[in-house]
């Protein structure tokens, strides 16, 4: 080489990139994605690879024919939103609404804010919501679809939220199920994310192990809504569910540890994070005892999404040598 | 085995990459043209004293400081001055430099060069400090500050604690951990004269545990020789451990108030490599014209690595040749560490009082990735060992706001370079801060003008 | 159904009132008395809020032209002597007029003139650049390109040319204002007089090196040679720190300096005619052998 580089220090990068660690979440979520298709089989397959395909898709058209700019589908943040809301869709889902919510979460609530960073909203969760509000009846039939392997206790219909929002705790009972010992390991009936608990933990593990998020978001919005259930629970265990069923259905522990972890929509420091999980897991629980929605995480990711930038305002980092 | 310390807020953990490290020290030869920067030293260049034809002597004086903030400088080499004037810096700005053509190496009078130990401290500090002003010592840790002035600190100032710095935290450079192998009794020896004009406080000397035969060679000495509260402290590996704000909050556990000098929490913070000058000034009347440079780099073998012992106005490119050429696949030459190292935009630059290596980095290991957007993830806040946040530091400079900038601390930033080596989208945080900074310290030194 | 929508006006229309009220009564307690010639000034600025006389934005000029007693320091370059006068008959001011001018930038180190020995790999900022070194090329002096005046100026009259790495001026939307000269961090850029119908002389390089640097940084190089100097018969040029430079004032556009200049670093432009070198060297040819008859 006989013409040398001149920067400004430093002179060497971290090996971490965005495309590092949007391929991490993507690795991270692998594992329940594959039980999922296992379990639904074809309908789940279809509608992972048509909303990572149209979300793609979308961002590339949107930089290469209104923007144009360079396309940004590279650092895989497209993939992982893709991935995200296939994971939050019934298994039943239309592929034109997989499409609709890639509009949505792509063109409306990442490329018209300007792209990666500069969205006020989790685009995978906005795009859920818009989906339940509009097409409430397919976003809540939760027939399970033929899969690959055989589900044991599958329940056809609804969730179990959706049956304790409708009858409460004893249509549950009814059911056949105890709502304050459920096993963490057995598939419940619902979105694709939703049915394997471990499997999401393990991933959301992954990336503690390789510090890409922190886990100060998840432990307090799991905290909060464990309290807040407990308290409830044992006011009255015949109208409140108790805090194990509550931490282990629905969309908890994916939209904990990986949405409300979204870097551009969660505040940036550690102590903002904690006043951000709380948030949620509060609204998540009032949501499911007193909303008429059987579940809130998307709600509650949603709305603590806008008190992000006065928490990043309100929250500083001990700063050296200054009390 | 005492418990390990380390600085409390941020910091990271770049690979070490000691290539180097069991390359004992060689001397270099003398070139024949030496050219000697008037800049060596923090604070106003130096003022020749001699003038164009004049003999000089090895460790004669060839100019005098420019300013309370300066210090002497010597002739690294016996010869004739050829030419005093402008030379291109290792940035490749114009200096005043005095061009020595070498005839031999015959030294000035009274400068002791046998290697027998003396450890006989004399007794008055004031000419201890007055030798070490007029043997031209600085400190060698990086900034070159002046050493006589950091060792007097004033009527007013308590200092407690003299930490030696040995973390030597900048991957590559081995050149610390060389000198406190090989001239492990000379250190001690200058840490101890340093301990007695402070008034005979407490010392630390304190070592990376990724250097386990320096400190227990240190140990060994120190175990051997006759001073009393000098003793070794192992910290962890981390970047940026040997910046001095981090080493006093790893060693004493406190934190100096922004815009305060160290000594406010009775911290005085002297590099290894000081130590070994002021030793040499002291106990053997030499002038600070050599130190210990490493030739190393991610693209250069093991078996062309160096650690020499140069001096003074030694153009790079000399060393280099030395040395073995520059390596074919060298993208960037850096002179200092990867980290906080000047890039070398003229390789014929000459080596200062604070050279510390010549890094050949790749293109892999070196070149700066495409800037993308901001994902505010946070990892800038999370590796500043400063505890800001350069990521709205870079916003608020981009929109000009300085008194926000104030108000968020940019003048506090140490230009580790911690930010822009953790963020994922490549954005060139600190190029921007270090900006910010200056203009944020003008600001403050124009309010405390008026 | 009906009282509803009687209730809903009222309370509307009610809280209406209500708030009109308290807006008067705090408007008129909180009232900030300003003299009433800012904002007639302020309405004949351009409304730019360049920056490019030096205050804050129009009001602010405004402000401080309403304050000062005369205009002597105050300028508003956008607008030029038609907004000034406008501003004078205002306050009640004379004026001096000011020749209109224009940015100029004063480096020809093409990447074609001056060959780059290093490639710089920091943020593109010639602030930052600046700072760090003396640049990618043997010059310290010259445009380091990065493009730095391009993002200060308000008006898009700059842009940099990719052929040459070197910023341009699109002297039809240069307002004068200043921003570029005070972005450059090397002072390359300088405000000259625009000249008669757009043509001038001017030397088009800052560096300050000895002629053999100079040149071997760069083949457009002033070389500080004195050649334009001594054949100026108007006494425009004057060479210091190895560098030339032409007082627009003294000026009178014959351009013999510019074919003199062995390096090409005198710029002449906006002329109708290209400059025929050998025609004008023949003119300085022959007044010197006129001059020594004469002295004969």
């Amino acid at each position: 080489m006989d013409k040398y580089l001149v920067s400004p220090n430093p002179h060497t990068h971290s090996s971490v990139s965005t495309r590092s660690l949007m391929r991490d979440v993507l690795i991270a979520l692998a594992p329940a994605s594959v039980v999922s298709v296992l379990v639904y089989g074809w309908a789940e397959l279809s509608i992972i690879a048509s909303s990572v395909a149209f979300c793609v898709l979308l961002e590339w058209a949107v930089t290469r024919w209104l923007l144009k700019k360079p396309s940004t589908i590279g650092d895989l943040s497209a993939a992982v939103t893709g991935l995200l809301l296939a994971l939050n869709l019934p298994s039943s889902t239309p592929i034109w609404i997989v499409l609709v919510g890639a509009v949505v979460a792509i063109g409306v609530a990442k490329m018209s804010f300007g792209g990666l960073g500069q969205n006020i909203f989790n685009p995978a969760i906005t795009a859920r919501v818009f989906l339940l509000i509009s097409f409430p009846q397919q976003m809540t039939d939760w027939t399970p679809s033929p899969g690959f392997i055989h589900a044991s206790d599958a329940i056809s219909g609804a969730t179990l939220l959706g049956k304790y929002s409708e009858g409460g705790v004893d249509e549950l009972v009814r059911l056949g199920y105890d709502p304050n010992n459920l096993s963490m390991f057995m598939e419940i009936g619902g979105s694709a994310g939703e049915i394997s608990a471990a499997l999401l933990l393990l991933g959301f593990v992954y990336l503690l192990v390789r510090k890409v998020v922190k886990p100060w978001i998840p432990l307090s919005i799991f905290a909060t809504v464990a309290l807040m259930s407990g308290i409830f629970n044992m006011v009255d265990p015949e109208i409140y569910t108790g805090p194990v069923f509550n931490l282990c259905t629905g969309g908890l522990i994916l939209g904990a540890c990986f949405m409300a972890t979204d870097y551009v929509t969660s505040p940036m420091s550690n102590w903002g994070g904690v006043i951000y999980g709380v948030g949620i897991g509060v609204i998540v629980m009032l949501v499911r005892y007193f909303g008429s929605y059987p579940e809130g995480v998307s709600f509650a990711i949603l709305i603590m999404n806008m008190a992000t930038p006065l928490l990043n305002k309100l929250c500083h980092q001990k700063k050296y040598g200054r009390a | 085995m005492s418990k390990k310390v380390t600085f409390s807020i941020g910091g990271i953990h770049p690979d070490d990459n000691k290539i180097s490290r069991n390359c004992a020290i060689e001397v270099l030869p003398l070139p024949g043209t030496m050219y000697v920067s008037m800049a060596q030293h923090l604070g106003a260049p130096a003022k020749p004293v001699v003038a164009v034809g004049d003999k000089v002597l090895t460790g004669q004086v060839i100019a005098e400081p420019g300013g309370f903030i300066s210090a002497f400088v010597h002739s690294p080499a016996s010869g004739t001055v050829k030419s005093i004037g402008p030379r291109k810096d290792l940035a490749g700005n114009p200096m005043t430099h005095i061009e020595i053509e070498v005839e031999g190496d015959e030294w000035v009078e009274g400068v002791d060069l046998s290697d027998t130990l003396v450890t006989e401290i004399p007794a008055d500090s004031a000419a201890i400090l007055d030798k070490i002003k007029s043997c031209g010592v600085v400190g060698l840790g990086g900034a070159t500050f002046p050493t006589h002035v950091k060792l007097n600190p004033g009527p007013q100032a308590r200092p407690e604690c003299l930490i030696l710095n040995g973390a030597e935290c900048e991957p590559f450079l081995t050149s610390d951990y060389r000198i406190l192998l090989e001239k492990t009794r000379e250190i001690i020896v200058g840490a101890a004269i340093m301990q007695k004009v402070l008034g005979g406080i407490r010392t630390v000397i304190a070592i990376e545990e990724n250097k386990p035969e320096a400190i227990k060679a240190v140990k060994a000495a120190l175990a051997e020789l006759p001073y009393d509260n000098i003793t070794v402290l192992t910290m962890k590996k981390r970047y940026p451990q040997g910046g001095e704000k981090q080493l006093i909050d790893a060693v004493m556990k406190r934190q100096v108030k922004s815009g305060a000098l160290p000594v406010s929490v009775g911290a005085v913070v002297q590099n290894v490599g000081t130590s070994l000058a002021v030793y040499e000034a002291v106990q053997k009347n030499k002038p600070l014209i050599t130190n210990v440079l490493t030739v190393t780099g991610d693209c250069l073998p093991e078996e062309k690595q160096h650690n020499y012992l140069f001096r003074i106005g030694m153009p790079l490119s000399y060393i280099a040749e030395v040395a073995g050429g520059i390596p074919e696949t060298a993208a960037k030459i850096v002179s200092g560490g990867p980290m906080m190292g000047k890039a070398v935009a003229n390789a014929d630059a000459s080596t200062v009082k604070g050279s510390s290596s010549i890094l050949y980095l790749s293109e892999a290991f070196t070149k700066r990735g495409e800037e993308s957007a901001c994902i505010r993830c946070g990892r800038c806040a999370d590796a500043c060992p400063m505890g800001l946040e350069p990521f709205l530091l870079r916003r608020l400079y981009n929109a000009g706001d300085l008194e926000a900038l104030e108000e968020n601390a940019v003048q506090d930033c140490i230009e580790c370079g911690c930010c822009l080596y953790s963020c994922p989208a490549n954005i060139p945080l600190l190029d921007n801060i270090r900006m910010a900074k200056g203009q944020v310290m003008a600001a403050i030194r124009s309010r405390a003008k008026k | 159904m009906n009282s509803t929508i009687l209730w809903t006006i009222l309370i509307l229309a009610g809280l209406g009132l209500l708030l009109s009220v308290v807006l008067f009564v705090v408007a008129k307690k909180f009232k900030v008395e300003e003299d009433p010639r800012i904002d007639e000034v302020e309405k004949v600025m351009p409304g730019a809020n360049c920056g490019g006389c030096g205050f804050a934005g129009c009001r602010a000029f405004a402000e401080a032209a309403v304050k000062a007693p005369d205009l002597d320091n105050n300028f508003c370059p956008v607008g030029g002597n038609a907004v000034m006068s406008k501003v004078a008959a205002i306050l009640g001011y004379e004026i001096k007029e000011k020749a209109p001018q224009v940015a100029v930038v004063r480096c020809n180190g093409s990447c074609s003139n001056r060959p780059v020995v290093n490639v710089y790999d920091g943020a593109r900022s010639c602030k930052v650049k600046a700072a760090l070194y003396s640049g990618d090329t043997l010059c310290s002096y010259g445009c380091v390109g990065c493009g730095d005046c391009v993002a200060a100026c308000a008006f898009g009259a700059l842009s940099m040319n990719p052929e040459t790495g070197l910023p341009e001026v699109d002297e039809s939307r240069c307002t004068s204002c200043g921003a570029c000269v005070k972005a450059c961090p090397k002072s390359i850029i300088e405000l000259r007089d625009k000249g008669p119908r757009g043509m001038r002389e001017f030397v088009c390089c800052v560096n300050r090196d000895k002629g053999p640097a100079a040149r071997k940084a760069c083949a457009a190089a002033c070389i500080g040679c004195g050649l334009c100097a001594r054949t100026c018969t108007r006494g425009a040029i004057v060479i210091e720190d190895n560098v030339a430079y032409i007082d627009s004032a003294k000026c009178k556009l014959c351009r013999e300096c510019e074919a003199v200049c062995p390096t090409g670093a005198i710029h002449g432009v906006n002329f109708p005619k290209e400059l025929d070198k050998a025609a004008v060297k023949e003119r300085i040819k022959n007044r010197a052998t006129v001059n020594k008859e004469e002295q004969k």
